[in-house]
């Protein structure tokens, strides 16, 4: 799902983020990428994600190499296959959170009813069906991470990325979520988790630990098989 | 570490990426997003659009009323009246009209009536004998024809005409601008003028009659009693000529020679029709000056949306970082932005149009106008809108596409 060889970044300026990384990741992994801040994991989920570019090295994201694509195609890569969740949440205010996550499905090319009606399967999956016509402000964190979690995988993408998705948000609170990611993770699609938290990683099968753009130990990949004919989320 | 990608396993085709395109209906919805969340500021950048439109649209709809209006006039009127009236002689001196002018001008083949205004020198009209003599108010007598008023399409706006008997007695008809500043509002039996130091009972008061102006000022007597009892000479001052609608331009060739043949270069004939006109051409350039000052309110207004555009340009990094990372293009942020601007100028323009419109109904129906506006102002006020939406929204929607993910995500 995920390779990459010697990726390097450095920005402007001349900091060094990342520090020549080598990783693999199969289909259907739950990773965790840890480390303190300014270790250069999200720099690590910004070129997973395809968001930024490694200054060298090469990426390969489901079979396709990044660094040989166009931006639009990087564009078209991210609305088919990868779906985001972030510490912030980017939910858009005043609109619903059946809005919110019809409105993520915008760019994969489907018509206005059919957005809506994945939307409200998918809301319903992550147990927010009672909460449709919500906004934001009328939501918990909790919540609101659910809907957003809802949005990354209403495409119903190969791909979830999680940047701190429980950074904002109470122990409690943070259980449920890491368990939803978790279910979503059974049900076949890779899921990567970037945190600072050891808790969180450590209840993750597999942990890829960094620190100072390098990775300094990795868990590596678990035994068990990889499901590949799992039900995607999201798919009717 | 070795690399290993494996063959996709979930059924996806592995073939070029190509992005999804947004459906016009779509592109509606993303370019409403802001206008939805800011209603306050989209009206208000929207507003200095709609100023500019609006001025516009009615400057061009009032003129093109006032002008509906003063056709309106022209055809009741008819645009068949001449005047001929003395000039001036070899000399420089007064010309004068000879007696026989109305009978030659009558002859002329497609003249269908003929009438006369004889100016009474030294006449002057008062409201009682109590009046300074200096304050004549601009009123001046004159002999009037029985036929004049059928000729010039003047209006009684109160009492009678003159007639072959009240010609013939002090008798006077005011013309409506003279009988509101001699402050009488109607005919009467008891109602009396003073003209040339004698009584004349008002016996009827004129409308407004614009094809024959010095009417409105006038006190009109009858042609006998002028001669008779002001020292009037006979002599007309002014001929007006009714003639066939086709053949008012060879009549007005020929009405100088025909009214004064032995010195025809001393007779002014003028069609009020065309004056009329002609006064209404001078009233265009002030509609440009006005369609000027439309146009700079419309540029202001244009500057305003581009103004909000950059603002929310900026604002909205987070919501841009969003929308790349769920897989929009460079170009979809940008025809988002586009979109935006493009909405709100055209808010700005059709409302802009709606108010010119009622401006211009409002007004023209206070001057009793037929309400008109041409279809090219409103369309062309609202295509303008468009280019200038497009314009100002094309540096921030570039702008907001440059940015690159992470960095709007980080904001």
């Amino acid at each position: 799902m995920i390779a990459l060889t010697d990726v390097t970044k450095t920005y402007a300026g001349g900091v060094t983020a990342l520090a020549g990384v080598s990783l693999t990741i199969g289909r259907g992994e739950l990773v965790g990428i840890v480390g303190p801040s300014g270790s250069g994991k999200s720099t690590m989920l910004n070129v997973l994600g395809t968001l930024d570019r490694p200054t060298s090295g090469s990426v390969r994201i489901d079979g396709y190499d990044v660094g040989a694509l166009s931006d639009a195609e990087l564009s078209a890569l991210r609305a088919a296959r990868i779906g985001f969740v972030f510490q912030q949440f980017h939910l858009a205010a005043a609109t619903s959170a059946w809005d919110n996550v019809a409105d993520g499905l915008l760019y994969c090319g489907l018509g206005l009813r059919e957005r809506r009606r994945r939307a409200a399967a998918v809301l319903r999956r992550v147990g927010l069906g009672h909460r449709l016509h919500h906004a934001p402000h009328e939501l918990s964190g909790g919540e609101r991470q659910r809907v957003a979690i809802a949005r990354a995988v209403a495409g119903d993408p190969g791909l979830l990325l999680a940047d701190e998705p429980t950074g904002a948000l109470d122990s409690v609170t943070s259980e449920g979520i890491m368990r939803l990611l978790r279910e979503l993770h059974e049900a076949g699609t890779t899921v990567v988790i970037i945190t600072h938290e050891r808790e969180i990683a450590d209840g993750l099968p597999r942990q890829v630990r960094m620190r100072d753009g390098r990775i300094v130990s990795d868990s590596g990949a678990p035994a068990h098989g990889v499901p590949s004919a799992g039900e995607p989320v999201g798919a009717p | 570490m070795t690399v290993d990608v494996r063959a996709p396993e979930l059924p996806r085709v592995q073939g070029p990426l190509r992005p999804a395109r947004l459906r016009p209906r779509d592109v509606v919805k993303v370019g409403s997003v802001g206008l939805r969340t800011r209603p306050l500021r989209a009206f208000l950048s929207a507003l200095g659009i709609a100023i500019g439109i609006a001025a516009m649209v009615a400057v061009v709809g009032i003129s093109a009323s006032s002008q509906a209006g003063l056709d309106r006039t022209l055809a009741a009127l008819g645009t068949n009246l001449l005047t001929a009236s003395p000039g001036s002689t070899m000399t420089g001196g007064q010309a004068q009209l000879p007696d026989t002018a109305e009978q030659m001008a009558a002859r002329i083949g497609p003249v269908t009536s003929v009438s006369a205004l004889g100016k009474v020198p030294d006449a002057k009209v008062y409201r009682t004998a109590k009046i300074p003599q200096a304050e004549t108010g601009g009123l001046s007598a004159y002999a009037a024809r029985t036929g004049l008023r059928a000729t010039t399409g003047a209006t009684l706006a109160s009492g009678t005409w003159l007639n072959e008997a009240t010609g013939r007695y002090p008798a006077t008809v005011l013309g409506a601008t003279a009988a509101e500043r001699l402050g009488i509002g109607r005919a009467g039996a008891d109602t009396q003028v003073l003209i040339g130091g004698r009584l004349f009972t008002v016996v009827g008061i004129l409308a407004p009659a614009p094809l024959a102006p010095e009417l409105d000022t006038a006190a009109l007597v009858g042609w006998p009693v002028a001669q008779e009892e002001l020292g009037f000479d006979g002599h007309p001052t002014t001929l007006y000529v009714r003639a066939e609608d086709a053949d008012v331009e060879d009549v007005q060739a020929v009405l100088g020679s025909t009214a004064n043949p032995e010195a025809p270069n001393e007779v002014e004939v003028s069609r009020p029709s065309d004056a009329l006109a002609a006064k209404k051409a001078a009233g265009e350039a002030f509609t440009g000056l006005l369609l000027g000052l439309g146009a700079v309110a419309l540029l202001v207004g244009g500057v305003g949306v581009a103004n909000t555009m950059v603002i929310s340009a900026l604002e909205r990094r987070a919501e841009i970082g969003l929308r790349r990372s769920l897989g929009a293009t460079r170009g979809q942020i940008r025809t988002q932005f586009l979109a935006e601007s493009l909405l709100l100028s055209a808010l700005g323009g059709v409302g802009g149009a709606v108010l010119g419109i009622a401006v211009t109904a409002g007004y023209a129906l206070y001057q009793d106008w037929p309400v008109t506006v041409p279809p090219w102002a409103a369309a062309g006020g609202v295509g303008a809108t468009l280019v200038i939406g497009a314009v100002a929204g094309l540096y921030p929607a570039v702008r907001a596409s440059r940015l690159s993910p992470t960095e709007a995500l980080a904001a």
